[in-house]
């Protein structure tokens, strides 16, 4: 079966969706990554999609269930790269996606997750 | 005398017909002020004469949708789009198929001259297939003019709302004037498309020169701020007149969690801030 | 090669939802949409195809390229003999869904294209028309 590969990269997990994906593959991903985030320890998740041409609900909600999830287990999630004409259409099918952080790039998501990860670590009062 | 067709006359008289043809529109080149080469005009002219003779075998005027028309269509209405680009009117355009029937005509006459029946016959027939192939390089050019008139359309939109970079990682869009749907569609796509390209954190919307804001365009702006936040950039709405301020509150329109400020300063400010810049006097 | 002008798609499988959105891509692309208007297409195409196979236990989707006036557009017809939606009026409503997602099936196709209607009959089936103009 077809599998989205999720590349592990010291405490951050990184998964790049290239592919239209079919539903039952966007919810192996979840199971995946849910499994990843616990068997590593991950700190963090960047879910990259510039390559990605559509989001609909069903992708939409993959990507809510997998940021709740992972903060659930100590993960934090960031959704990164998505184009303009997903980002204006994901709108107004009426999907603003509230409890997702987001980053331009990879790159800078992965700024967001250190400097995240640096204040948690100063800060050890649960919150 | 045997039947002539469209086809062996084309075929017989193709030369003649063509020079008579180059005269007529090179004369008609006076007036069209150099727009098009000689030599140009020149290689139009063979190969319509060409294309022609290939389908005139098979012709059956009422029919230049049919495949075996391919080719000829596509090449009027290559014609037809450097014509219109070139500045040529509707009609001088039409001309160049039209002008042809005058050299054709008279080799039909010569031809069957003697046989009046055949010969109307073969004229009408004639007639009907150029008239149809005129008309297909008039909606041809029609088409490309439509297309035009669409890109600058557009065009203008654009310029009508430049992105500006104001600072490293910083956009801003300076909004003048109504915002109707159509142009803040035209708005939203520029602005998230030039934050793509520029890798900016942060677009600040300045609503300064924007004279009422009402539930529609509140909610445009609100769908920006939405659309830039899920590509992850920020957004700061700067300008927001107390009037303003006014009417939102009025609407109902929630703009939680929409940072605004009074004006583009304050908001440069901020987003010099957020970025961690920061400015030496 | 260039799609023709009309033609069915079937819906019956999760993968046949995959191929139905590159198709209304392709035919988008061919009609000269906008990316962004290409993208809406696709997605309200993917909603809708969903709901058919997920709620109307499989269907098909119908595809013709129309002219409307000066405008060019495409028209999707989403048809399924499922049980049908017995409270049309609720199931428009945002936020509400009978299963997975977010509710945002029917309500957010609607907001992403020109033109929508639906038909739908408890027992028989449901029928949903969408256009989307240049």
């Amino acid at each position: 079966m077809e599998k989205i590969p999720i590349l592990r990269m010291g405490d951050f997990l990184l998964v790049t969706i290239q592919i239209d994906m079919h539903d039952q593959l966007a919810l192996k991903l979840q199971d995946d990554l849910s499994n990843a985030i616990q068997q590593h320890a991950s700190k963090g998740v960047l879910i990259d999609i510039s390559t990605l041409e559509m989001v609909d609900s069903f992708i939409g909600r993959m990507v809510a269930d997998i940021s709740g999830m992972g903060r659930i287990l100590g993960a934090q999630t960031i959704l990164v790269g998505m184009q303009p004409a997903v980002a204006i259409t994901l709108v107004e099918l009426g999907l603003s996606l509230p409890g997702v952080a987001t980053a331009l790039n990879v790159e800078r998501g992965m700024e967001i997750l250190r400097r995240k990860i640096a204040a948690d670590g100063t800060d050890e009062r649960p919150g | 005398m045997a039947e002539a067709t469209l086809s062996t006359v084309l075929k017989k008289s193709g030369k003649d017909i063509k020079a008579s043809w180059a005269r007529d529109l090179a004369a008609a080149q006076v007036s069209a002020k150099g727009r098009i080469s000689a030599a140009e005009l020149e290689q139009q002219a063979s190969e319509f004469l060409n294309l022609l003779t290939k389908v005139a075998e098979f012709a059956r005027a009422n029919d230049i949708g049919a495949s075996d028309f391919r080719q000829i269509r596509e090449f009027l209405e290559g014609v037809s789009r450097s014509r219109a680009a070139q500045g040529f009117t509707s009609d001088e355009t039409a001309t160049f198929i039209f002008s042809f029937k005058k050299p054709l005509f008279a080799s039909l006459k010569a031809e069957i001259g003697k046989d009046a029946e055949e010969l109307v016959e073969q004229t009408w027939k004639a007639t009907e297939l150029l008239d149809s192939l005129g008309l297909h390089t008039i909606k041809a050019y029609q088409k490309t003019r439509e297309e035009l008139i669409n890109r600058q359309q557009r065009e203008m939109l654009e310029l009508s709302t430049p992105v500006v970079k104001l600072w490293e990682g910083i956009l801003a869009l300076p909004m003048i004037g109504t915002l109707d749907s159509a142009r803040t569609q035209v708005v939203m796509e520029n602005l998230l498309q030039k934050v793509v390209e520029t890798g900016a954190q942060i677009a600040i919307l300045d609503i300064t020169g924007v004279p009422t804001v009402d539930t529609l365009v509140a909610q445009h702006l609100l769908k920006t701020v939405t659309a830039l936040r899920l590509m992850g950039a920020e957004a700061i709405i700067s300008g927001v007149r107390p009037q303003i301020a006014q009417t939102i509150v009025h609407l109902g329109v929630d703009l939680q969690g929409v940072t605004t400020k009074a004006n583009l300063a304050d908001a440069l400010a901020l987003a010099l801030r957020r970025t961690g810049q920061t400015l030496k006097a | 090669m260039n799609a023709p002008v009309n033609g069915e798609s079937p819906l019956k499988s999760e993968h046949d939802i995959v191929l139905a959105r590159q198709l209304v891509r392709k035919l988008t692309q061919e009609l000269g949409f906008s990316l962004v208007d290409q993208t809406k297409m696709v997605t309200a195409a993917s909603e809708l195809a969903r709901n058919a196979f997920t709620y109307g236990r499989g269907g098909s989707m119908h595809w013709e390229k129309t002219n409307g006036g000066d405008r060019r557009g495409l028209k999707l017809v989403f048809v399924d003999e499922g049980p049908g939606i017995p409270n049309l009026e609720l199931a428009m409503t945002d936020g509400w869904t009978s299963g997975h997602g977010l509710g945002m099936g029917l309500t957010g196709a609607k907001r992403l294209v020109n033109e929508f209607a639906i038909d739908t009959k408890v027992g028989v089936g449901t029928r949903v028309t969408i256009v989307r103009w240049k």
